[in-house]
Protein backbone atom coordinates (compact mmCIF):
# COMPACT_ATOMS: atom_id res chain seq x y z
CA UNK A 1 0.00 0.00 0.00
CA UNK A 2 3.04 2.45 0.87
CA UNK A 3 3.75 2.12 -3.01
CA UNK A 4 1.04 3.97 -4.01
CA UNK A 5 1.09 6.93 -2.10
CA UNK A 6 -2.51 8.33 -3.82
CA UNK A 7 -4.19 4.93 -3.52
CA UNK A 8 -3.42 5.28 0.53
CA UNK A 9 -4.55 8.76 0.72
CA UNK A 10 -7.89 7.76 -0.60
CA UNK A 11 -7.89 4.94 1.82
CA UNK A 12 -7.45 7.10 4.27
CA UNK A 13 -10.08 9.29 3.44
CA UNK A 14 -12.27 6.17 3.35
CA UNK A 15 -12.29 5.55 6.43
CA UNK A 16 -12.20 8.89 8.09
CA UNK A 17 -15.90 9.08 6.48
CA UNK A 18 -17.14 6.16 7.23
CA UNK A 19 -16.42 7.17 10.84
CA UNK A 20 -17.39 10.27 10.47
CA UNK A 21 -20.80 9.32 8.77
CA UNK A 22 -21.22 6.14 11.85
CA UNK A 23 -21.57 9.04 14.16
CA UNK A 24 -24.23 10.53 12.44
CA UNK A 25 -25.51 7.40 12.02
CA UNK A 26 -25.75 7.00 15.77
CA UNK A 27 -27.80 10.01 16.03
CA UNK A 28 -29.75 8.69 13.32
CA UNK A 29 -30.56 5.62 14.99
CA UNK A 30 -31.21 7.44 18.31
CA UNK A 31 -33.70 9.75 17.25
CA UNK A 32 -35.88 7.49 15.47
CA UNK A 33 -35.51 4.59 18.45
CA UNK A 34 -36.88 7.37 20.86
CA UNK A 35 -39.68 8.75 18.31
CA UNK A 36 -40.84 4.73 17.30
CA UNK A 37 -40.88 3.77 21.56
CA UNK A 38 -42.71 7.71 22.37
CA UNK A 39 -44.80 8.60 19.55
CA UNK A 40 -47.71 5.44 20.14
CA UNK A 41 -47.73 6.80 23.48
CA UNK A 42 -48.81 10.37 22.27
CA UNK A 43 -51.10 9.03 19.53
CA UNK A 44 -52.99 6.99 21.87
CA UNK A 45 -53.85 9.94 24.71
CA UNK A 46 -52.97 12.67 22.95
CA UNK A 47 -50.32 15.25 22.79
CA UNK A 48 -52.36 17.76 24.72
CA UNK A 49 -53.12 15.40 27.86
CA UNK A 50 -49.17 14.78 27.86
CA UNK A 51 -47.52 18.30 26.98
CA UNK A 52 -50.42 20.10 29.37
CA UNK A 53 -51.72 17.49 31.44
CA UNK A 54 -50.68 18.29 35.41
CA UNK A 55 -51.11 14.65 36.96
CA UNK A 56 -48.33 12.16 36.36
CA UNK A 57 -49.75 8.32 37.46
CA UNK A 58 -48.91 6.44 34.68
CA UNK A 59 -50.24 2.95 36.33
CA UNK A 60 -53.32 4.66 36.36
CA UNK A 61 -53.65 5.88 32.77
CA UNK A 62 -52.35 9.90 33.51
CA UNK A 63 -49.20 10.75 31.87
CA UNK A 64 -49.16 14.67 32.37
CA UNK A 65 -45.90 15.94 32.11
CA UNK A 66 -46.07 19.94 32.57
CA UNK A 67 -44.98 19.84 35.86
CA UNK A 68 -42.08 18.84 35.24
CA UNK A 69 -41.47 20.17 32.01
CA UNK A 70 -41.92 23.77 33.87
CA UNK A 71 -39.46 22.23 36.76
CA UNK A 72 -36.58 21.62 34.03
CA UNK A 73 -36.87 24.93 32.31
CA UNK A 74 -36.95 26.54 36.52
CA UNK A 75 -33.99 24.39 37.27
CA UNK A 76 -32.67 25.48 34.01
CA UNK A 77 -33.40 29.24 34.62
CA UNK A 78 -31.97 28.77 38.21
CA UNK A 79 -28.58 27.51 37.24
CA UNK A 80 -28.75 30.22 34.44
CA UNK A 81 -29.09 32.84 37.11
CA UNK A 82 -26.05 31.14 39.24
CA UNK A 83 -23.77 30.60 36.80
CA UNK A 84 -23.76 33.11 34.04
CA UNK A 85 -22.26 35.70 36.28
CA UNK A 86 -19.71 33.66 37.52
CA UNK A 87 -18.79 32.06 34.07
CA UNK A 88 -18.89 35.42 32.90
CA UNK A 89 -16.80 36.82 35.17
CA UNK A 90 -14.11 34.43 34.62
CA UNK A 91 -14.14 34.23 31.14
CA UNK A 92 -13.17 37.99 30.86
CA UNK A 93 -10.50 37.91 33.85
CA UNK A 94 -9.15 35.03 31.56
CA UNK A 95 -9.22 36.82 28.23
CA UNK A 96 -8.68 40.27 29.23
CA UNK A 97 -6.66 40.54 32.52
CA UNK A 98 -5.03 37.74 33.63
CA UNK A 99 -1.11 37.05 32.65
CA UNK A 100 0.10 33.79 31.23
CA UNK A 101 1.02 31.73 34.07
CA UNK A 102 -2.66 32.35 35.63
CA UNK A 103 -4.24 31.48 32.42
CA UNK A 104 -1.81 28.42 32.37
CA UNK A 105 -3.25 27.49 35.85
CA UNK A 106 -6.89 28.53 35.60
CA UNK A 107 -7.78 26.79 32.00
CA UNK A 108 -6.88 22.89 33.47
CA UNK A 109 -8.67 23.67 36.47
CA UNK A 110 -11.69 24.61 34.57
CA UNK A 111 -11.24 21.33 32.39
CA UNK A 112 -10.78 19.53 35.49
CA UNK A 113 -14.22 20.95 36.60
CA UNK A 114 -15.67 19.29 33.39
CA UNK A 115 -14.60 16.45 33.92
CA UNK A 116 -15.84 15.38 37.47
CA UNK A 117 -18.59 13.27 37.34
CA UNK A 118 -22.21 14.52 37.45
CA UNK A 119 -22.61 11.73 40.27
CA UNK A 120 -19.60 13.50 42.85
CA UNK A 121 -21.97 16.81 42.60
CA UNK A 122 -25.18 15.10 43.31
CA UNK A 123 -23.10 13.52 46.15
CA UNK A 124 -21.67 16.58 47.05
CA UNK A 125 -24.88 18.72 47.12
CA UNK A 126 -26.49 16.07 48.88
CA UNK A 127 -23.94 16.00 51.90
CA UNK A 128 -23.26 19.85 51.83
CA UNK A 129 -25.53 21.89 50.33
CA UNK A 130 -28.69 19.89 51.26
CA UNK A 131 -28.05 20.13 54.90
CA UNK A 132 -27.41 23.95 54.46
CA UNK A 133 -30.30 24.60 53.15
CA UNK A 134 -32.24 22.61 55.40
CA UNK A 135 -30.89 24.33 58.85
CA UNK A 136 -30.28 27.85 57.76
CA UNK A 137 -33.09 28.92 54.69
CA UNK A 138 -35.74 26.19 55.79
CA UNK A 139 -37.68 23.42 53.64
CA UNK A 140 -36.54 19.64 53.55
CA UNK A 141 -33.04 21.08 51.65
CA UNK A 142 -34.27 18.84 48.62
CA UNK A 143 -35.40 21.88 46.61
CA UNK A 144 -35.06 23.72 43.45
CA UNK A 145 -32.41 25.85 45.36
CA UNK A 146 -30.64 23.23 45.95
CA UNK A 147 -30.83 22.23 42.17
CA UNK A 148 -30.05 25.60 40.67
CA UNK A 149 -27.00 25.64 42.77
CA UNK A 150 -25.44 22.43 41.92
CA UNK A 151 -26.31 22.82 38.47
CA UNK A 152 -24.77 26.76 37.95
CA UNK A 153 -21.41 24.98 38.88
CA UNK A 154 -21.87 21.89 36.82
CA UNK A 155 -22.52 24.63 33.89
CA UNK A 156 -19.76 26.72 34.82
CA UNK A 157 -16.93 25.36 32.01
CA UNK A 158 -19.29 25.16 29.31
CA UNK A 159 -20.11 28.89 29.67
CA UNK A 160 -16.54 29.57 30.67
CA UNK A 161 -14.86 28.16 27.68
CA UNK A 162 -17.33 29.27 24.58
CA UNK A 163 -17.33 32.81 26.11
CA UNK A 164 -13.66 32.85 26.62
CA UNK A 165 -13.17 31.94 22.77
CA UNK A 166 -15.70 34.67 21.79
CA UNK A 167 -13.94 37.24 23.83
CA UNK A 168 -10.11 35.97 22.24
CA UNK A 169 -11.63 36.03 18.98
CA UNK A 170 -12.30 40.19 18.89
CA UNK A 171 -9.72 41.37 17.17
CA UNK A 172 -6.93 43.27 19.21
CA UNK A 173 -7.62 46.20 16.71
CA UNK A 174 -10.58 46.91 18.52
CA UNK A 175 -9.22 47.15 21.99
CA UNK A 176 -6.80 49.10 20.68
CA UNK A 177 -9.43 51.59 18.69
CA UNK A 178 -10.86 52.18 22.15
CA UNK A 179 -7.30 52.71 24.28
CA UNK A 180 -6.33 55.35 21.81
CA UNK A 181 -9.79 57.17 22.11
CA UNK A 182 -8.57 57.35 26.16
CA UNK A 183 -11.39 54.64 27.47
CA UNK A 184 -10.18 52.74 30.27
CA UNK A 185 -9.68 48.93 30.49
CA UNK A 186 -13.44 48.41 31.73
CA UNK A 187 -15.05 51.02 29.89
CA UNK A 188 -12.99 48.90 26.63
CA UNK A 189 -14.54 45.53 28.07
CA UNK A 190 -17.70 46.58 28.70
CA UNK A 191 -18.34 48.77 25.61
CA UNK A 192 -16.55 47.13 23.03
CA UNK A 193 -15.38 43.77 23.77
CA UNK A 194 -18.10 42.07 25.11
CA UNK A 195 -20.93 43.98 22.46
CA UNK A 196 -18.65 42.46 20.00
CA UNK A 197 -18.35 39.01 21.66
CA UNK A 198 -22.30 39.22 21.97
CA UNK A 199 -23.31 36.17 20.15
CA UNK A 200 -20.61 34.04 21.19
CA UNK A 201 -21.81 34.67 24.90
CA UNK A 202 -25.22 34.43 24.17
CA UNK A 203 -24.40 30.69 22.95
CA UNK A 204 -22.53 30.23 25.69
CA UNK A 205 -25.32 30.62 28.05
CA UNK A 206 -27.45 28.51 25.31
CA UNK A 207 -25.51 25.65 25.73
CA UNK A 208 -24.91 26.19 29.25
CA UNK A 209 -28.52 25.66 29.38
CA UNK A 210 -28.74 22.55 26.85
CA UNK A 211 -26.12 20.89 29.25
CA UNK A 212 -28.09 21.64 32.62
CA UNK A 213 -31.66 20.65 31.40
CA UNK A 214 -30.19 17.26 29.86
CA UNK A 215 -28.33 16.72 33.21
CA UNK A 216 -29.85 13.58 35.70
CA UNK A 217 -28.09 12.21 38.56
CA UNK A 218 -27.08 14.95 40.28
CA UNK A 219 -30.57 16.48 39.43
CA UNK A 220 -32.43 12.94 40.91
CA UNK A 221 -30.17 13.24 44.24
CA UNK A 222 -31.10 16.80 44.98
CA UNK A 223 -34.24 17.79 43.86
CA UNK A 224 -36.34 15.51 45.79
CA UNK A 225 -38.79 14.77 42.74
CA UNK A 226 -41.72 15.52 43.87
CA UNK A 227 -44.17 15.65 41.22
CA UNK A 228 -45.81 19.41 41.89
CA UNK A 229 -44.83 22.53 40.43
CA UNK A 230 -42.59 24.24 43.29
CA UNK A 231 -44.41 27.13 44.94
CA UNK A 232 -41.24 28.50 46.23
CA UNK A 233 -37.43 28.13 45.59
CA UNK A 234 -37.53 25.86 48.94
CA UNK A 235 -39.76 23.65 46.89
CA UNK A 236 -38.73 20.20 46.03
CA UNK A 237 -39.27 18.71 42.17
CA UNK A 238 -38.99 16.49 39.37
CA UNK A 239 -37.18 17.51 36.25
CA UNK A 240 -38.16 15.90 32.66
CA UNK A 241 -34.83 13.43 32.60
CA UNK A 242 -35.37 12.87 36.66
CA UNK A 243 -38.51 11.30 35.36
CA UNK A 244 -37.18 8.92 33.37
CA UNK A 245 -34.13 7.84 35.41
CA UNK A 246 -36.29 7.56 38.58
CA UNK A 247 -39.40 5.39 37.27
CA UNK A 248 -37.18 3.02 34.37
CA UNK A 249 -36.53 0.22 36.68
CA UNK A 250 -39.82 -0.72 37.36
CA UNK A 251 -41.69 0.51 34.22
CA UNK A 252 -43.69 -1.97 31.75
CA UNK A 253 -46.64 -1.09 28.91
CA UNK A 254 -47.84 1.96 28.42
CA UNK A 255 -45.65 3.59 32.04
CA UNK A 256 -42.76 2.76 30.08
CA UNK A 257 -44.12 4.13 26.61
CA UNK A 258 -44.84 7.51 29.32
CA UNK A 259 -41.09 7.64 30.26
CA UNK A 260 -40.03 7.36 26.39
CA UNK A 261 -42.68 10.22 25.82
CA UNK A 262 -41.19 12.65 28.12
CA UNK A 263 -37.44 11.24 26.37
CA UNK A 264 -39.21 13.01 22.79
CA UNK A 265 -40.27 16.11 24.98
CA UNK A 266 -36.89 16.70 26.23
CA UNK A 267 -35.54 15.79 23.14
CA UNK A 268 -37.52 18.31 21.02
CA UNK A 269 -36.78 20.96 23.39
CA UNK A 270 -32.96 20.06 23.42
CA UNK A 271 -32.90 20.20 19.99
CA UNK A 272 -34.48 23.72 19.51
CA UNK A 273 -31.52 25.19 21.84
CA UNK A 274 -28.94 23.90 20.21
CA UNK A 275 -30.35 25.00 17.13
CA UNK A 276 -30.56 28.51 18.47
CA UNK A 277 -27.03 28.53 20.02
CA UNK A 278 -25.50 27.02 16.30
CA UNK A 279 -27.79 30.24 14.87
CA UNK A 280 -26.21 32.70 17.25
CA UNK A 281 -22.75 31.49 16.69
CA UNK A 282 -23.21 31.48 13.01
CA UNK A 283 -24.43 34.67 12.16
CA UNK A 284 -21.49 36.02 14.10
CA UNK A 285 -19.17 34.49 11.28
CA UNK B 1 10.66 3.75 18.99
CA UNK B 2 10.93 3.49 22.91
CA UNK B 3 7.49 5.01 23.20
CA UNK B 4 5.64 2.87 20.58
CA UNK B 5 7.57 -0.11 22.47
CA UNK B 6 5.83 1.48 25.68
CA UNK B 7 2.57 1.40 24.18
CA UNK B 8 2.30 -1.79 22.60
CA UNK B 9 3.71 -3.18 25.94
CA UNK B 10 0.62 -1.36 27.63
CA UNK B 11 -1.56 -3.06 25.12
CA UNK B 12 -0.16 -6.32 25.89
CA UNK B 13 -0.76 -6.47 29.07
CA UNK B 14 -4.70 -4.80 29.12
CA UNK B 15 -5.32 -7.64 26.74
CA UNK B 16 -3.56 -10.47 29.11
CA UNK B 17 -5.18 -8.34 31.96
CA UNK B 18 -8.96 -8.50 30.72
CA UNK B 19 -8.46 -11.85 29.15
CA UNK B 20 -7.73 -13.69 32.61
CA UNK B 21 -10.74 -12.07 34.42
CA UNK B 22 -13.25 -13.03 32.44
CA UNK B 23 -15.67 -14.92 33.55
CA UNK B 24 -17.13 -16.56 31.43
CA UNK B 25 -13.70 -18.84 31.28
CA UNK B 26 -14.97 -19.79 34.98
CA UNK B 27 -18.27 -20.59 34.44
CA UNK B 28 -17.52 -23.32 31.25
CA UNK B 29 -15.34 -25.94 32.22
CA UNK B 30 -17.09 -27.30 35.33
CA UNK B 31 -19.00 -24.49 37.28
CA UNK B 32 -22.97 -24.06 37.29
CA UNK B 33 -24.43 -20.61 37.41
CA UNK B 34 -27.57 -19.35 38.10
CA UNK B 35 -28.74 -15.79 37.12
CA UNK B 36 -31.00 -13.80 39.06
CA UNK B 37 -32.55 -10.18 38.59
CA UNK B 38 -35.32 -8.46 39.72
CA UNK B 39 -36.98 -6.47 43.17
CA UNK B 40 -33.85 -4.45 44.71
CA UNK B 41 -35.57 -5.25 47.82
CA UNK B 42 -35.12 -9.29 47.75
CA UNK B 43 -31.81 -8.52 46.16
CA UNK B 44 -29.60 -7.89 49.10
CA UNK B 45 -31.09 -10.45 50.66
CA UNK B 46 -30.55 -13.04 48.02
CA UNK B 47 -26.80 -11.99 47.45
CA UNK B 48 -26.46 -12.68 51.47
CA UNK B 49 -27.73 -16.03 50.46
CA UNK B 50 -25.67 -16.80 47.39
CA UNK B 51 -22.99 -16.01 49.04
CA UNK B 52 -23.21 -18.74 51.95
CA UNK B 53 -24.65 -21.29 49.58
CA UNK B 54 -21.14 -20.41 47.08
CA UNK B 55 -19.03 -21.35 50.40
CA UNK B 56 -20.56 -24.91 50.72
CA UNK B 57 -20.91 -25.53 47.08
CA UNK B 58 -17.59 -24.39 45.07
CA UNK B 59 -18.70 -24.94 41.69
CA UNK B 60 -21.57 -22.86 41.98
CA UNK B 61 -21.86 -19.43 40.22
CA UNK B 62 -24.51 -17.15 41.70
CA UNK B 63 -24.81 -14.23 39.39
CA UNK B 64 -27.87 -11.44 41.65
CA UNK B 65 -28.86 -8.17 39.61
CA UNK B 66 -31.45 -5.51 40.24
CA UNK B 67 -33.43 -3.93 38.24
CA UNK B 68 -36.56 -3.65 40.37
CA UNK B 69 -39.62 -6.38 40.49
CA UNK B 70 -41.30 -5.78 37.32
CA UNK B 71 -37.90 -6.40 35.11
CA UNK B 72 -37.11 -9.29 37.36
CA UNK B 73 -40.26 -10.65 36.38
CA UNK B 74 -39.89 -9.79 32.68
CA UNK B 75 -36.38 -11.33 32.42
CA UNK B 76 -38.15 -14.75 34.07
CA UNK B 77 -40.71 -14.58 31.49
CA UNK B 78 -37.97 -14.19 28.51
CA UNK B 79 -36.08 -16.90 30.06
CA UNK B 80 -32.79 -14.63 30.12
CA UNK B 81 -32.70 -15.47 34.01
CA UNK B 82 -33.38 -18.90 35.71
CA UNK B 83 -35.20 -17.16 38.80
CA UNK B 84 -36.99 -13.86 39.06
CA UNK B 85 -37.08 -11.92 42.66
CA UNK B 86 -40.44 -10.05 42.83
CA UNK B 87 -41.46 -8.02 46.14
CA UNK B 88 -45.17 -7.28 45.21
CA UNK B 89 -47.76 -10.17 44.23
CA UNK B 90 -47.97 -11.03 40.49
CA UNK B 91 -50.63 -9.24 38.25
CA UNK B 92 -53.07 -10.94 36.07
CA UNK B 93 -51.40 -11.36 32.75
CA UNK B 94 -47.92 -12.64 35.32
CA UNK B 95 -49.95 -15.73 36.38
CA UNK B 96 -48.71 -17.96 34.51
CA UNK B 97 -45.14 -18.09 36.15
CA UNK B 98 -44.79 -20.43 39.25
CA UNK B 99 -44.38 -18.55 42.47
CA UNK B 100 -42.07 -19.15 45.31
CA UNK B 101 -42.74 -17.27 48.64
CA UNK B 102 -38.97 -17.46 50.35
CA UNK B 103 -40.33 -15.20 53.24
CA UNK B 104 -42.23 -12.08 54.96
CA UNK B 105 -40.96 -8.70 54.77
CA UNK B 106 -42.84 -6.28 57.16
CA UNK B 107 -42.44 -2.20 56.00
CA UNK B 108 -41.77 0.26 58.51
CA UNK B 109 -42.72 3.73 58.80
CA UNK B 110 -39.42 5.23 59.82
CA UNK B 111 -38.53 8.92 61.14
CA UNK B 112 -35.64 10.52 61.82
CA UNK B 113 -34.05 9.53 65.71
CA UNK B 114 -34.43 13.15 66.60
CA UNK B 115 -38.12 13.12 66.27
CA UNK B 116 -39.87 12.63 69.28
CA UNK B 117 -43.12 11.01 67.70
CA UNK B 118 -43.01 6.98 68.58
CA UNK B 119 -46.57 5.76 67.51
CA UNK B 120 -49.00 6.69 64.64
CA UNK B 121 -52.22 4.81 63.83
CA UNK B 122 -52.38 3.74 60.44
CA UNK B 123 -54.95 6.58 59.57
CA UNK B 124 -52.64 9.17 60.31
CA UNK B 125 -50.27 7.23 58.19
CA UNK B 126 -52.16 7.17 55.12
CA UNK B 127 -53.44 10.89 56.26
CA UNK B 128 -49.50 12.10 56.15
CA UNK B 129 -49.09 10.61 53.12
CA UNK B 130 -52.09 11.98 51.22
CA UNK B 131 -51.48 15.42 51.99
CA UNK B 132 -53.78 15.79 54.63
CA UNK B 133 -51.49 16.36 57.68
CA UNK B 134 -49.05 18.24 56.35
CA UNK B 135 -47.33 19.96 59.37
CA UNK B 136 -45.83 17.82 62.38
CA UNK B 137 -47.75 20.10 65.04
CA UNK B 138 -51.15 18.58 63.75
CA UNK B 139 -49.12 14.99 65.05
CA UNK B 140 -48.17 17.33 68.36
CA UNK B 141 -45.11 18.09 68.01
CA UNK B 142 -43.01 21.34 66.69
CA UNK B 143 -44.27 23.53 63.90
CA UNK B 144 -42.79 22.15 60.93
CA UNK B 145 -43.37 21.03 57.63
CA UNK B 146 -43.70 17.39 57.44
CA UNK B 147 -40.85 16.39 54.99
CA UNK B 148 -42.77 13.05 54.01
CA UNK B 149 -40.59 10.51 51.20
CA UNK B 150 -42.39 8.25 49.52
CA UNK B 151 -40.87 5.79 46.50
CA UNK B 152 -41.15 5.98 42.85
CA UNK B 153 -44.56 4.83 40.86
CA UNK B 154 -44.18 1.45 39.81
CA UNK B 155 -41.63 0.30 43.06
CA UNK B 156 -42.78 -2.82 44.57
CA UNK B 157 -42.43 -1.52 48.19
CA UNK B 158 -44.85 1.37 46.73
CA UNK B 159 -47.11 -0.99 45.28
CA UNK B 160 -47.57 -2.43 48.46
CA UNK B 161 -47.97 0.42 50.86
CA UNK B 162 -50.65 1.91 48.58
CA UNK B 163 -52.18 -1.24 48.97
CA UNK B 164 -51.81 -2.10 52.41
CA UNK B 165 -51.68 1.80 54.40
CA UNK B 166 -53.37 4.37 51.38
CA UNK B 167 -56.20 1.90 51.26
CA UNK B 168 -57.22 3.67 47.68
CA UNK B 169 -56.22 7.03 48.53
CA UNK B 170 -53.50 8.48 46.32
CA UNK B 171 -50.41 9.59 47.54
CA UNK B 172 -49.75 13.17 47.47
CA UNK B 173 -48.10 14.55 44.27
CA UNK B 174 -45.97 17.21 46.44
CA UNK B 175 -44.15 14.26 48.44
CA UNK B 176 -40.70 13.89 47.72
CA UNK B 177 -39.92 10.73 45.44
CA UNK B 178 -36.35 8.62 46.33
CA UNK B 179 -35.52 5.92 43.81
CA UNK B 180 -34.40 3.09 46.27
CA UNK B 181 -35.00 1.90 50.12
CA UNK B 182 -31.78 3.22 50.56
CA UNK B 183 -32.24 6.47 49.15
CA UNK B 184 -35.50 6.84 51.63
CA UNK B 185 -33.31 5.79 54.42
CA UNK B 186 -30.87 8.20 53.73
CA UNK B 187 -33.08 11.07 53.72
CA UNK B 188 -34.82 10.38 56.73
CA UNK B 189 -31.73 9.41 58.24
CA UNK B 190 -30.50 13.24 57.43
CA UNK B 191 -33.10 15.13 58.13
CA UNK B 192 -35.03 15.67 61.57
CA UNK B 193 -38.33 16.14 59.78
CA UNK B 194 -38.13 13.53 57.58
CA UNK B 195 -40.85 10.61 57.19
CA UNK B 196 -40.31 7.52 55.03
CA UNK B 197 -41.30 4.16 54.66
CA UNK B 198 -38.51 1.36 54.26
CA UNK B 199 -38.20 -2.57 54.31
CA UNK B 200 -38.12 -3.59 57.74
CA UNK B 201 -35.13 -5.58 56.99
CA UNK B 202 -33.37 -2.45 56.18
CA UNK B 203 -34.35 -0.49 59.40
CA UNK B 204 -30.93 0.36 61.43
CA UNK B 205 -30.25 2.19 64.42
CA UNK B 206 -29.30 5.84 61.76
CA UNK B 207 -33.60 5.62 61.38
CA UNK B 208 -36.63 4.89 64.11
CA UNK B 209 -39.38 2.83 63.37
CA UNK B 210 -42.78 3.98 64.63
CA UNK B 211 -45.18 1.55 66.04
CA UNK B 212 -48.47 1.14 63.62
CA UNK B 213 -51.51 1.32 65.93
CA UNK B 214 -50.10 0.32 69.08
CA UNK B 215 -47.87 -2.35 67.10
CA UNK B 216 -43.71 -2.62 66.84
CA UNK B 217 -43.11 -3.64 63.81
CA UNK B 218 -40.88 -6.71 64.06
CA UNK B 219 -40.42 -10.33 63.63
CA UNK B 220 -43.01 -11.42 66.75
CA UNK B 221 -45.51 -9.09 65.96
CA UNK B 222 -45.60 -10.12 62.26
CA UNK B 223 -45.64 -13.87 63.07
CA UNK B 224 -48.33 -13.06 65.22
CA UNK B 225 -49.90 -11.34 62.56
CA UNK B 226 -50.54 -8.20 64.56
CA UNK B 227 -48.31 -5.76 62.62
CA UNK B 228 -50.33 -5.66 59.10
CA UNK B 229 -48.09 -3.91 56.43
CA UNK B 230 -46.16 -6.85 55.55
CA UNK B 231 -45.84 -8.13 51.88
CA UNK B 232 -43.98 -11.38 50.81
CA UNK B 233 -40.84 -11.70 48.92
CA UNK B 234 -41.73 -13.90 46.16
CA UNK B 235 -39.06 -15.93 43.34
CA UNK B 236 -40.88 -16.89 40.36
CA UNK B 237 -39.55 -19.08 37.46
CA UNK B 238 -41.06 -19.69 34.27
CA UNK B 239 -41.89 -23.51 34.12
CA UNK B 240 -40.16 -26.38 36.39
CA UNK B 241 -36.08 -25.05 37.55
CA UNK B 242 -33.54 -26.92 36.54
CA UNK B 243 -31.86 -28.80 38.87
CA UNK B 244 -29.36 -26.23 40.15
CA UNK B 245 -32.07 -23.66 40.46
CA UNK B 246 -34.01 -26.08 42.50
CA UNK B 247 -30.85 -26.75 44.40
CA UNK B 248 -30.30 -23.58 45.32
CA UNK B 249 -34.26 -22.67 45.78
CA UNK B 250 -34.14 -26.43 48.10
CA UNK B 251 -31.02 -24.24 50.18
CA UNK B 252 -33.23 -20.55 50.83
CA UNK B 253 -36.23 -22.70 52.05
CA UNK B 254 -34.10 -24.78 54.39
CA UNK B 255 -33.15 -24.20 58.00
CA UNK B 256 -30.07 -22.61 57.26
CA UNK B 257 -31.32 -20.79 54.66
CA UNK B 258 -34.31 -19.35 56.58
CA UNK B 259 -32.01 -18.52 59.51
CA UNK B 260 -29.82 -16.10 57.35
CA UNK B 261 -32.91 -14.29 56.53
CA UNK B 262 -34.15 -14.03 59.98
CA UNK B 263 -30.66 -12.52 60.97
CA UNK B 264 -31.12 -10.02 58.47
CA UNK B 265 -35.05 -8.72 59.69
CA UNK B 266 -36.99 -10.83 57.89
CA UNK B 267 -40.05 -13.46 58.66
CA UNK B 268 -38.86 -16.74 57.50
CA UNK B 269 -40.99 -19.96 57.90
CA UNK B 270 -39.11 -21.67 60.95
CA UNK B 271 -39.22 -20.14 64.36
Amino acid sequence: MTKNPAKKEQFVKLVLVAFALSSLLFLFLIFIFILFEGLPLFHKVGLKNIIVGSKWAPTKGFFGIYPMIVSSFLVTFGALVIGAPMGLSCAIYLSEYSGKKMKMFLKPALELLAGIPSVVYGFLGVIYIVPLIRNYIGGSGFSLLATSIILGIMILPTIISISFDSLMSVPKTYREGSFAMGATKWQTIYKVVIPAARSGILASFILGMGRAIGETMAVIMIAGNALRIPTSILDPLRTLTGNIALELAYATGDHRLGLFSTGVVLLVIIMILNYVANFGIKRKM
Amino acid sequence: MVRRFGIIAVAIATLLISCSGKPADRTKKDKHTITIAGSTSVMPFTEKLAEHFMIDNRKFVIDVQGGGSTAGIQACLNNTVSIGMSSRELKEEEKMLNTIIICYDGITIVVNPKNPLKALTLQQASKIFSGEITNWDQLGWINRKIDAVTREEGSGTRGSFEELVMKGNEIDDGIMVQDSNGSVKEVVATDPYAIGYISLGLADQRVRPLTINGVIPSIRSIKAGRYKIVRPFIYVTNGELDADGRKFVNFVLSKDGQNILKKEGLVGFYD
